[in-house]
Protein backbone atom coordinates (compact mmCIF):
# COMPACT_ATOMS: atom_id res chain seq x y z
CA UNK A 1 0.00 0.00 0.00
CA UNK A 2 1.30 3.35 -0.85
CA UNK A 3 1.37 6.11 1.72
CA UNK A 4 -0.97 8.42 -0.34
CA UNK A 5 -3.57 5.32 -0.21
CA UNK A 6 -2.65 4.76 3.22
CA UNK A 7 -3.49 8.39 4.16
CA UNK A 8 -6.20 8.58 1.74
CA UNK A 9 -8.01 5.40 3.85
CA UNK A 10 -7.15 7.42 7.34
CA UNK A 11 -8.94 10.72 6.17
CA UNK A 12 -11.97 8.65 4.41
CA UNK A 13 -12.17 6.32 7.94
CA UNK A 14 -12.25 9.48 9.45
CA UNK A 15 -14.56 11.35 8.16
CA UNK A 16 -17.07 8.71 8.01
CA UNK A 17 -16.35 8.21 11.61
CA UNK A 18 -17.08 11.73 12.43
CA UNK A 19 -20.18 11.99 10.19
CA UNK A 20 -21.29 8.86 11.90
CA UNK A 21 -20.60 10.10 15.78
CA UNK A 22 -21.81 13.54 14.87
CA UNK A 23 -25.14 11.98 14.03
CA UNK A 24 -24.76 9.38 17.32
CA UNK A 25 -23.43 11.44 20.21
CA UNK A 26 -25.51 12.01 22.87
CA UNK A 27 -24.02 15.34 23.92
CA UNK A 28 -24.64 18.26 21.02
CA UNK A 29 -21.31 19.53 21.53
CA UNK A 30 -19.87 15.94 21.00
CA UNK A 31 -21.80 16.21 17.44
CA UNK A 32 -20.55 19.58 16.80
CA UNK A 33 -16.84 18.08 17.64
CA UNK A 34 -17.00 15.61 15.49
CA UNK A 35 -18.42 17.62 12.84
CA UNK A 36 -15.33 19.36 12.45
CA UNK A 37 -13.30 16.50 12.81
CA UNK A 38 -15.46 15.66 9.78
CA UNK A 39 -14.72 18.49 8.25
CA UNK A 40 -11.00 18.62 8.71
CA UNK A 41 -10.58 15.33 7.51
CA UNK A 42 -12.44 16.40 3.54
CA UNK A 43 -10.11 19.13 3.63
CA UNK A 44 -7.32 16.22 4.14
CA UNK A 45 -9.05 14.07 1.13
CA UNK A 46 -8.90 17.46 -1.08
CA UNK A 47 -5.40 17.86 -0.24
CA UNK A 48 -4.60 14.09 -1.80
CA UNK A 49 -7.29 15.14 -4.79
CA UNK A 50 -4.62 18.07 -5.32
CA UNK A 51 -6.96 20.51 -4.19
CA UNK A 52 -5.37 22.47 -1.49
CA UNK A 53 -6.92 25.58 -2.36
CA UNK A 54 -10.33 24.30 -1.93
CA UNK A 55 -9.16 21.96 1.05
CA UNK A 56 -7.61 25.12 2.53
CA UNK A 57 -10.32 27.28 1.82
CA UNK A 58 -12.75 24.09 3.77
CA UNK A 59 -10.72 24.48 6.74
CA UNK A 60 -10.80 28.29 6.90
CA UNK A 61 -14.88 28.88 6.04
CA UNK A 62 -16.20 26.03 7.38
CA UNK A 63 -13.92 24.74 10.60
CA UNK A 64 -12.54 28.13 11.22
CA UNK A 65 -15.68 30.36 10.68
CA UNK A 66 -19.05 27.88 10.47
CA UNK A 67 -18.15 25.79 12.95
CA UNK A 68 -17.07 28.14 15.49
CA UNK A 69 -20.53 29.61 15.48
CA UNK A 70 -22.48 26.18 15.63
CA UNK A 71 -20.45 25.26 18.74
CA UNK A 72 -21.10 28.98 19.92
CA UNK A 73 -24.90 28.38 19.71
CA UNK A 74 -24.85 24.99 20.79
CA UNK A 75 -23.18 25.70 23.97
CA UNK A 76 -25.43 28.42 25.24
CA UNK A 77 -28.29 26.03 24.47
CA UNK A 78 -29.65 24.25 27.71
CA UNK A 79 -30.67 20.97 26.43
CA UNK A 80 -32.63 18.32 28.60
CA UNK A 81 -30.45 15.52 27.51
CA UNK A 82 -33.48 12.65 28.86
CA UNK A 83 -36.15 14.33 26.83
CA UNK A 84 -34.00 14.68 23.74
CA UNK A 85 -33.54 10.60 23.86
CA UNK A 86 -37.28 9.96 24.37
CA UNK A 87 -38.16 12.27 21.24
CA UNK A 88 -35.22 10.30 19.17
CA UNK A 89 -37.13 6.65 19.95
CA UNK A 90 -40.58 8.27 19.04
CA UNK A 91 -39.33 9.73 15.72
CA UNK A 92 -37.48 6.73 15.05
CA UNK A 93 -39.86 4.71 12.94
CA UNK A 94 -40.27 7.58 10.26
CA UNK A 95 -35.97 8.23 10.44
CA UNK A 96 -36.05 4.33 9.34
CA UNK A 97 -38.49 4.65 7.07
CA UNK A 98 -36.96 7.87 5.44
CA UNK A 99 -33.65 6.64 5.80
CA UNK A 100 -34.56 3.15 3.60
CA UNK A 101 -36.42 5.44 1.14
CA UNK A 102 -32.96 7.30 0.47
CA UNK A 103 -30.97 4.19 0.36
CA UNK A 104 -33.38 2.86 -2.38
CA UNK A 105 -32.98 5.77 -4.41
CA UNK A 106 -29.27 5.91 -4.10
CA UNK A 107 -28.96 2.22 -4.70
CA UNK A 108 -31.34 2.73 -8.23
CA UNK A 109 -29.26 5.54 -9.17
CA UNK A 110 -26.32 4.09 -9.34
CA UNK A 111 -27.51 0.90 -10.42
CA UNK A 112 -28.30 2.64 -13.31
CA UNK A 113 -24.80 4.51 -13.54
CA UNK A 114 -22.93 4.35 -16.91
CA UNK A 115 -19.73 6.55 -18.05
CA UNK A 116 -20.02 8.28 -20.96
CA UNK A 117 -17.25 7.67 -23.62
CA UNK A 118 -14.07 9.82 -23.41
CA UNK A 119 -14.52 10.18 -19.40
CA UNK A 120 -10.93 9.96 -18.57
CA UNK A 121 -9.85 13.04 -20.14
CA UNK A 122 -12.65 14.88 -19.04
CA UNK A 123 -11.73 14.37 -15.19
CA UNK A 124 -10.69 17.00 -13.67
CA UNK A 125 -6.88 15.80 -13.51
CA UNK A 126 -4.11 17.45 -11.34
CA UNK A 127 -3.34 20.67 -12.78
CA UNK A 128 0.06 19.89 -13.26
CA UNK A 129 1.97 23.44 -14.34
CA UNK A 130 -0.76 25.97 -13.30
CA UNK A 131 -1.26 26.04 -9.57
CA UNK A 132 -5.18 25.29 -8.35
CA UNK A 133 -5.48 28.49 -6.91
CA UNK A 134 -4.57 30.27 -10.67
CA UNK A 135 -6.74 28.24 -12.36
CA UNK A 136 -9.51 28.76 -9.81
CA UNK A 137 -8.77 32.39 -10.35
CA UNK A 138 -8.84 32.04 -13.98
CA UNK A 139 -12.25 30.08 -14.06
CA UNK A 140 -13.51 32.49 -11.58
CA UNK A 141 -12.62 35.94 -12.14
CA UNK A 142 -11.96 35.53 -16.00
CA UNK A 143 -14.06 33.14 -17.87
CA UNK A 144 -17.22 33.13 -15.20
CA UNK A 145 -17.30 36.73 -13.78
CA UNK A 146 -20.81 37.28 -14.75
CA UNK A 147 -22.00 34.37 -12.44
CA UNK A 148 -19.97 35.02 -10.12
CA UNK A 149 -20.76 38.78 -9.33
CA UNK A 150 -24.51 37.77 -9.77
CA UNK A 151 -24.21 35.13 -7.15
CA UNK A 152 -22.22 37.79 -5.17
CA UNK A 153 -24.55 40.15 -5.20
CA UNK A 154 -27.38 38.37 -4.52
CA UNK A 155 -25.81 37.28 -1.25
CA UNK A 156 -25.19 40.57 -0.34
CA UNK A 157 -29.05 41.34 -0.86
CA UNK A 158 -29.52 38.15 1.63
CA UNK A 159 -27.53 39.40 4.23
CA UNK A 160 -28.78 42.88 3.63
CA UNK A 161 -32.04 41.37 4.02
CA UNK A 162 -32.09 39.74 6.94
CA UNK A 163 -29.96 42.70 8.65
CA UNK A 164 -33.14 44.99 8.04
CA UNK A 165 -35.24 41.69 9.42
CA UNK A 166 -33.32 41.34 13.05
CA UNK A 167 -32.34 45.40 13.22
CA UNK A 168 -34.23 46.72 16.27
CA UNK A 169 -33.26 50.34 17.68
CA UNK A 170 -34.16 50.32 21.24
CA UNK A 171 -34.47 54.19 22.59
CA UNK A 172 -34.20 54.07 25.69
CA UNK A 173 -31.35 52.22 26.47
CA UNK A 174 -27.68 54.25 27.26
CA UNK A 175 -25.09 53.63 24.49
CA UNK A 176 -21.49 54.06 24.30
CA UNK A 177 -19.95 57.09 22.78
CA UNK A 178 -16.64 56.18 22.10
CA UNK A 179 -15.36 59.49 20.34
CA UNK A 180 -17.40 61.42 23.17
CA UNK A 181 -15.01 59.52 25.75
CA UNK A 182 -11.70 59.71 23.90
CA UNK A 183 -12.61 63.75 23.57
CA UNK A 184 -13.60 63.86 27.58
CA UNK A 185 -10.92 67.00 28.86
CA UNK A 186 -9.88 65.96 32.03
CA UNK A 187 -9.58 69.50 33.26
CA UNK A 188 -13.46 69.78 32.65
CA UNK A 189 -14.38 66.28 34.43
CA UNK A 190 -11.98 66.34 37.37
CA UNK A 191 -11.51 69.37 39.93
CA UNK A 192 -8.46 69.33 41.99
CA UNK A 193 -8.61 70.34 45.27
CA UNK A 194 -5.58 71.53 47.66
CA UNK A 195 -6.78 69.55 51.13
CA UNK A 196 -5.41 70.67 53.84
CA UNK A 197 -3.92 68.40 57.11
CA UNK A 198 -7.07 67.55 60.14
CA UNK A 199 -9.23 69.69 57.83
CA UNK A 200 -10.88 67.72 54.66
CA UNK A 201 -13.15 69.01 53.01
CA UNK B 1 22.75 5.97 2.41
CA UNK B 2 21.59 8.99 0.33
CA UNK B 3 19.49 7.05 -1.55
CA UNK B 4 18.15 5.32 1.71
CA UNK B 5 16.88 8.38 2.68
CA UNK B 6 15.62 9.86 -0.68
CA UNK B 7 14.15 6.57 -2.49
CA UNK B 8 12.43 4.34 -0.02
CA UNK B 9 9.21 4.99 2.13
CA UNK B 10 10.54 4.29 5.38
CA UNK B 11 13.78 6.39 4.28
CA UNK B 12 11.42 9.32 3.26
CA UNK B 13 9.40 9.02 6.76
CA UNK B 14 12.70 8.91 9.19
CA UNK B 15 13.97 12.37 6.86
CA UNK B 16 10.80 13.97 7.32
CA UNK B 17 11.07 12.73 10.99
CA UNK B 18 13.97 14.20 11.35
CA UNK B 19 13.40 17.66 9.79
CA UNK B 20 10.53 17.82 12.00
CA UNK B 21 12.82 17.74 15.19
CA UNK B 22 14.83 20.08 13.84
CA UNK B 23 12.53 22.81 13.18
CA UNK B 24 10.28 21.59 17.00
CA UNK B 25 13.58 21.42 19.09
CA UNK B 26 15.72 24.26 18.43
CA UNK B 27 11.81 26.48 18.67
CA UNK B 28 11.00 24.50 22.23
CA UNK B 29 14.30 25.58 23.75
CA UNK B 30 14.16 29.44 22.11
CA UNK B 31 10.29 29.56 23.61
CA UNK B 32 12.07 28.33 27.24
CA UNK B 33 14.29 31.58 26.67
CA UNK B 34 11.75 33.72 25.01
CA UNK B 35 9.25 33.35 28.34
CA UNK B 36 12.11 34.10 30.39
CA UNK B 37 12.91 37.13 28.37
CA UNK B 38 9.13 38.56 28.19
CA UNK B 39 8.99 38.50 31.84
CA UNK B 40 12.37 40.30 32.29
CA UNK B 41 11.02 42.81 30.10
CA UNK B 42 7.87 43.19 31.52
CA UNK B 43 9.84 43.34 34.91
CA UNK B 44 12.49 45.49 33.78
CA UNK B 45 9.27 48.24 32.87
CA UNK B 46 8.18 47.92 35.92
CA UNK B 47 11.28 48.32 37.90
CA UNK B 48 11.28 44.77 39.10
CA UNK B 49 13.89 42.48 38.63
CA UNK B 50 11.99 39.74 37.08
CA UNK B 51 13.19 35.57 37.66
CA UNK B 52 16.61 35.98 39.23
CA UNK B 53 17.16 32.81 41.08
CA UNK B 54 17.66 29.56 39.19
CA UNK B 55 20.54 29.96 37.01
CA UNK B 56 22.80 32.77 36.09
CA UNK B 57 20.61 35.71 35.84
CA UNK B 58 17.61 33.22 36.51
CA UNK B 59 18.28 31.69 32.78
CA UNK B 60 17.02 28.76 33.70
CA UNK B 61 13.86 29.78 35.68
CA UNK B 62 11.58 28.13 32.29
CA UNK B 63 13.04 25.00 32.56
CA UNK B 64 12.06 25.27 36.57
CA UNK B 65 9.00 25.79 35.66
CA UNK B 66 8.79 23.09 33.05
CA UNK B 67 9.80 20.63 35.98
CA UNK B 68 7.17 22.18 38.18
CA UNK B 69 4.48 22.05 36.15
CA UNK B 70 4.78 18.30 34.91
CA UNK B 71 5.64 17.21 38.68
CA UNK B 72 2.23 18.71 39.89
CA UNK B 73 -0.99 17.01 40.42
CA UNK B 74 -3.57 17.12 37.56
CA UNK B 75 -7.33 18.45 38.66
CA UNK B 76 -10.48 17.78 36.73
CA UNK B 77 -13.22 19.71 38.10
CA UNK B 78 -16.05 17.88 39.36
CA UNK B 79 -18.83 17.55 36.14
CA UNK B 80 -15.86 18.24 33.68
CA UNK B 81 -16.33 16.62 30.24
CA UNK B 82 -13.19 14.74 30.90
CA UNK B 83 -12.53 13.75 27.15
CA UNK B 84 -13.16 17.51 25.72
CA UNK B 85 -11.39 19.27 28.82
CA UNK B 86 -8.20 17.08 28.14
CA UNK B 87 -8.38 17.46 24.35
CA UNK B 88 -8.46 21.26 24.18
CA UNK B 89 -5.11 22.15 25.97
CA UNK B 90 -3.41 19.18 23.49
CA UNK B 91 -5.40 21.00 20.42
CA UNK B 92 -3.98 24.20 21.43
CA UNK B 93 -0.28 22.83 21.48
CA UNK B 94 -0.47 20.73 18.33
CA UNK B 95 -1.97 23.45 15.97
CA UNK B 96 0.29 26.51 17.31
CA UNK B 97 3.62 23.79 16.52
CA UNK B 98 2.32 22.37 13.07
CA UNK B 99 1.84 25.84 11.84
CA UNK B 100 5.53 26.04 11.91
CA UNK B 101 5.60 23.07 8.95
CA UNK B 102 5.62 25.86 6.39
CA UNK B 103 7.52 28.99 7.94
CA UNK B 104 10.75 29.53 6.35
CA UNK B 105 13.78 30.46 8.16
CA UNK B 106 16.03 30.91 5.18
CA UNK B 107 15.94 30.29 1.36
CA UNK B 108 14.61 26.95 1.23
CA UNK B 109 14.83 26.07 4.63
CA UNK B 110 10.88 25.01 5.43
CA UNK B 111 9.66 21.51 6.21
CA UNK B 112 6.81 22.11 3.48
CA UNK B 113 7.76 24.23 0.76
CA UNK B 114 3.43 23.96 -0.20
CA UNK B 115 2.05 26.59 -3.07
CA UNK B 116 -0.99 27.28 -0.09
CA UNK B 117 1.57 28.43 2.93
CA UNK B 118 -0.25 31.74 4.05
CA UNK B 119 -3.82 30.01 3.87
CA UNK B 120 -2.49 27.29 5.68
CA UNK B 121 -1.47 29.26 8.64
CA UNK B 122 -4.22 31.41 8.06
CA UNK B 123 -6.30 28.36 8.45
CA UNK B 124 -4.06 26.78 11.34
CA UNK B 125 -4.35 30.19 14.13
CA UNK B 126 -7.98 30.00 12.75
CA UNK B 127 -8.29 26.88 14.53
CA UNK B 128 -6.95 27.91 17.61
CA UNK B 129 -9.86 29.62 19.33
CA UNK B 130 -11.06 25.72 19.37
CA UNK B 131 -8.83 25.42 22.34
CA UNK B 132 -9.86 28.24 24.24
CA UNK B 133 -13.64 27.47 23.14
CA UNK B 134 -13.57 23.77 24.48
CA UNK B 135 -11.46 24.53 27.29
CA UNK B 136 -13.84 27.00 28.99
CA UNK B 137 -16.80 24.75 28.34
CA UNK B 138 -15.17 21.15 29.40
CA UNK B 139 -14.35 22.94 32.54
CA UNK B 140 -18.00 23.57 33.33
CA UNK B 141 -17.67 26.80 35.19
CA UNK B 142 -18.43 29.98 34.59
CA UNK B 143 -15.44 32.09 34.52
CA UNK B 144 -13.87 29.82 32.06
CA UNK B 145 -17.24 29.90 30.18
CA UNK B 146 -17.53 33.50 30.18
CA UNK B 147 -13.63 33.50 28.83
CA UNK B 148 -14.02 31.31 26.26
CA UNK B 149 -17.14 32.61 24.76
CA UNK B 150 -15.62 36.45 24.84
CA UNK B 151 -12.21 34.50 23.06
CA UNK B 152 -14.87 32.95 20.60
CA UNK B 153 -15.82 36.21 19.13
CA UNK B 154 -13.13 38.14 19.42
CA UNK B 155 -10.69 35.44 17.13
CA UNK B 156 -13.19 35.63 14.99
CA UNK B 157 -13.69 39.44 14.48
CA UNK B 158 -9.50 39.90 13.87
CA UNK B 159 -9.40 36.80 11.92
CA UNK B 160 -11.26 38.83 9.85
CA UNK B 161 -9.10 41.91 9.26
CA UNK B 162 -5.64 39.84 8.85
CA UNK B 163 -6.96 37.84 6.47
CA UNK B 164 -7.94 40.83 4.58
CA UNK B 165 -3.88 42.56 4.83
CA UNK B 166 -2.44 39.04 4.26
CA UNK B 167 -4.78 39.53 1.19
CA UNK B 168 -3.29 42.69 0.12
CA UNK B 169 0.58 41.23 0.61
CA UNK B 170 -0.56 38.10 -1.61
CA UNK B 171 -1.80 40.63 -4.29
CA UNK B 172 1.70 42.17 -4.31
CA UNK B 173 3.50 39.18 -4.54
CA UNK B 174 1.25 36.63 -6.94
CA UNK B 175 1.73 34.01 -5.01
CA UNK B 176 0.48 32.30 -1.55
CA UNK B 177 3.86 31.07 -0.94
CA UNK B 178 6.46 32.10 1.71
CA UNK B 179 9.45 31.72 -0.10
CA UNK B 180 8.04 34.01 -2.68
CA UNK B 181 6.74 36.44 -0.77
CA UNK B 182 10.14 36.75 0.36
CA UNK B 183 11.83 36.65 -2.91
CA UNK B 184 9.80 39.41 -3.72
CA UNK B 185 10.40 41.64 -1.54
CA UNK B 186 14.17 41.22 -2.52
CA UNK B 187 15.96 44.15 -4.23
CA UNK B 188 19.01 46.49 -4.20
CA UNK B 189 17.64 49.27 -1.95
CA UNK B 190 17.83 46.51 1.10
CA UNK B 191 15.26 47.88 3.63
CA UNK B 192 13.37 49.98 1.72
CA UNK B 193 12.36 47.06 -0.49
CA UNK B 194 10.39 44.99 1.78
CA UNK B 195 6.62 45.21 2.45
CA UNK B 196 6.61 47.49 5.56
CA UNK B 197 7.09 50.68 3.23
CA UNK B 198 4.20 50.12 0.03
CA UNK B 199 1.74 48.47 2.92
CA UNK B 200 3.30 50.72 5.47
CA UNK B 201 -0.29 51.55 7.31
CA UNK B 202 -1.07 48.02 7.47
CA UNK B 203 1.85 46.68 8.79
CA UNK B 204 0.46 48.10 12.58
CA UNK B 205 -3.37 47.18 11.73
CA UNK B 206 -2.10 43.78 11.40
CA UNK B 207 0.21 43.88 14.56
CA UNK B 208 -2.56 45.50 16.26
CA UNK B 209 -4.87 42.35 15.06
CA UNK B 210 -2.07 39.57 15.93
CA UNK B 211 -2.31 41.01 19.34
CA UNK B 212 -5.66 40.30 19.31
CA UNK B 213 -5.33 36.82 17.92
CA UNK B 214 -3.02 35.90 20.22
CA UNK B 215 -4.81 37.12 23.42
CA UNK B 216 -2.12 38.99 24.28
CA UNK B 217 -2.39 41.94 26.15
CA UNK B 218 -4.02 44.83 26.02
CA UNK B 219 -6.51 42.33 24.15
CA UNK B 220 -6.61 39.38 26.41
CA UNK B 221 -9.87 39.69 27.54
CA UNK B 222 -10.10 35.63 27.65
CA UNK B 223 -8.14 35.86 30.55
CA UNK B 224 -8.63 38.68 31.85
CA UNK B 225 -6.79 38.21 35.68
CA UNK B 226 -8.51 41.03 37.35
CA UNK B 227 -12.50 40.29 35.92
CA UNK B 228 -12.55 36.28 34.94
CA UNK B 229 -9.32 35.06 37.80
CA UNK B 230 -7.52 33.35 34.12
CA UNK B 231 -10.65 32.76 31.82
CA UNK B 232 -10.38 29.57 30.08
CA UNK B 233 -7.76 28.66 32.00
CA UNK B 234 -8.80 28.40 36.20
CA UNK B 235 -9.41 25.15 35.98
CA UNK B 236 -6.28 24.20 34.13
CA UNK B 237 -3.19 22.62 35.90
CA UNK B 238 0.28 20.92 35.81
CA UNK B 239 0.46 19.72 32.25
CA UNK B 240 -2.53 20.51 30.75
CA UNK B 241 -2.14 24.64 31.81
CA UNK B 242 1.60 24.05 30.60
CA UNK B 243 0.14 22.69 26.98
CA UNK B 244 -1.97 25.89 26.75
CA UNK B 245 0.48 28.20 27.78
CA UNK B 246 3.24 26.85 25.24
CA UNK B 247 0.59 27.12 22.95
CA UNK B 248 -0.41 30.26 23.80
CA UNK B 249 3.25 31.60 23.29
CA UNK B 250 4.47 29.61 20.22
CA UNK B 251 1.50 31.27 18.87
CA UNK B 252 2.60 34.98 19.47
CA UNK B 253 6.00 33.81 18.33
CA UNK B 254 4.37 32.42 15.05
CA UNK B 255 2.78 35.73 14.37
CA UNK B 256 6.18 37.15 14.92
CA UNK B 257 7.38 35.24 12.74
CA UNK B 258 4.82 36.21 10.02
CA UNK B 259 5.50 39.98 10.66
CA UNK B 260 9.05 39.11 9.94
CA UNK B 261 7.95 37.18 6.95
CA UNK B 262 4.95 39.46 5.26
CA UNK B 263 6.75 43.01 5.68
CA UNK B 264 10.10 42.52 7.06
CA UNK B 265 11.38 40.60 4.24
CA UNK B 266 12.30 37.13 6.09
CA UNK B 267 15.76 36.28 5.75
CA UNK B 268 16.67 38.88 3.84
CA UNK B 269 19.35 41.26 4.92
CA UNK B 270 17.98 44.89 5.60
CA UNK B 271 21.35 46.74 4.26
CA UNK B 272 22.79 45.65 0.71
CA UNK B 273 25.71 43.78 0.46
CA UNK B 274 25.47 42.12 3.98
CA UNK B 275 24.81 38.33 3.50
CA UNK B 276 21.22 37.55 3.93
CA UNK B 277 20.65 34.15 6.18
CA UNK B 278 18.62 32.33 9.48
CA UNK B 279 20.25 35.25 11.81
CA UNK B 280 18.36 38.05 10.14
CA UNK B 281 15.02 36.00 10.50
CA UNK B 282 16.01 35.17 14.16
CA UNK B 283 17.13 38.92 14.72
CA UNK B 284 13.65 40.06 12.99
CA UNK B 285 11.29 37.78 14.78
CA UNK B 286 13.03 38.98 18.40
CA UNK B 287 12.47 42.26 17.53
CA UNK B 288 9.10 41.77 16.98
CA UNK B 289 8.79 39.09 20.47
CA UNK B 290 10.40 42.15 22.06
CA UNK B 291 7.44 44.83 20.81
CA UNK B 292 4.94 42.20 21.87
CA UNK B 293 6.59 42.16 25.67
CA UNK B 294 6.64 45.88 25.74
CA UNK B 295 2.51 46.21 24.56
CA UNK B 296 2.08 43.77 27.01
CA UNK B 297 4.19 46.05 29.91
CA UNK B 298 2.60 49.39 29.17
CA UNK B 299 -0.83 49.24 27.79
CA UNK B 300 -4.00 49.15 30.00
CA UNK B 301 -6.50 46.47 29.46
CA UNK B 302 -9.63 47.32 26.90
CA UNK B 303 -12.87 47.37 27.42
CA UNK B 304 -14.96 44.29 25.98
CA UNK B 305 -17.16 46.50 23.54
CA UNK B 306 -14.32 48.95 22.54
CA UNK B 307 -12.62 46.12 21.43
CA UNK B 308 -15.58 44.70 19.32
CA UNK B 309 -16.24 48.10 17.95
CA UNK B 310 -12.45 48.40 16.92
CA UNK B 311 -12.09 44.92 15.35
CA UNK B 312 -15.47 46.04 12.70
CA UNK B 313 -16.29 49.01 12.97
CA UNK B 314 -12.48 50.59 12.39
CA UNK B 315 -10.12 47.23 11.47
CA UNK B 316 -12.79 45.47 9.13
CA UNK B 317 -13.30 49.03 6.57
CA UNK B 318 -9.75 49.84 6.34
CA UNK B 319 -8.57 46.53 5.57
CA UNK B 320 -11.48 46.16 3.07
CA UNK B 321 -10.88 49.47 1.73
CA UNK B 322 -6.59 48.54 1.46
CA UNK B 323 -7.60 45.66 -0.57
CA UNK B 324 -9.59 47.72 -2.86
CA UNK B 325 -6.82 50.35 -2.98
CA UNK B 326 -4.04 47.47 -3.38
CA UNK B 327 -5.56 45.89 -6.54
CA UNK B 328 -5.67 49.42 -8.19
CA UNK B 329 -2.09 50.05 -7.29
CA UNK B 330 -0.95 46.84 -8.37
CA UNK B 331 -2.51 46.91 -11.21
CA UNK B 332 -1.45 50.00 -13.05
CA UNK B 333 1.65 49.48 -11.52
CA UNK B 334 1.76 52.59 -9.64
CA UNK B 335 5.17 54.37 -8.50
CA UNK B 336 6.96 52.16 -11.36
CA UNK B 337 5.40 48.94 -9.84
CA UNK B 338 5.91 49.05 -6.23
CA UNK B 339 2.56 46.90 -5.41
CA UNK B 340 3.31 44.63 -8.43
CA UNK B 341 6.32 42.46 -7.99
CA UNK B 342 4.81 39.46 -10.13
CA UNK B 343 8.11 39.16 -12.12
CA UNK B 344 10.04 38.94 -9.10
CA UNK B 345 7.79 36.61 -6.44
CA UNK B 346 5.68 34.72 -7.84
Amino acid sequence: MTVAAFTFYAFAVTTLLGGLMTVMSRNPVHSVLWLILAFISSAGLFVLLGAEFVAMLLMIVYVGAVAVLFLFVVMMLDIDFAELKAEMARYMPLALLIGVVILMQLGMAFGAWDYSEGVAERLAAPAGEVQNTAALGQLIYDKYIMLFQLAGLILLVAMIGAIVLTLRHRTNIKRQDILAQMYRDPAKAMELKDVKPGQGL
Amino acid sequence: MVEFFTTTNLGIVLLILGQCLLVLVPLLVALAFLMYADRKIWAAVQMRRGPNVVGVFGLLQSFADFLKYIVKEVVVPAGADKAVFFLAPMISFVLAVIAWAVIPFDDGWVLSDINVAILYVFAISSLEVYGVIMGGWASNSKYPFLGSLRSAAQMISYEVSIGLIIIGVIISTGSMNFGDIVRAQDGSWGIFNWYWLPHFPMLFLFFISALAETNRPPFDLPEAESELVAGYQVEYSSTPFLLFMIGELMAVVLMCALVSLLFFGGWLSPIPGLPDGIWWMVIKMSFFFFIFSMVKAITPRYRYDQLMRLGWKVFLPMSLGWVVIVSFLAKYEAFGGLWARWTIGG
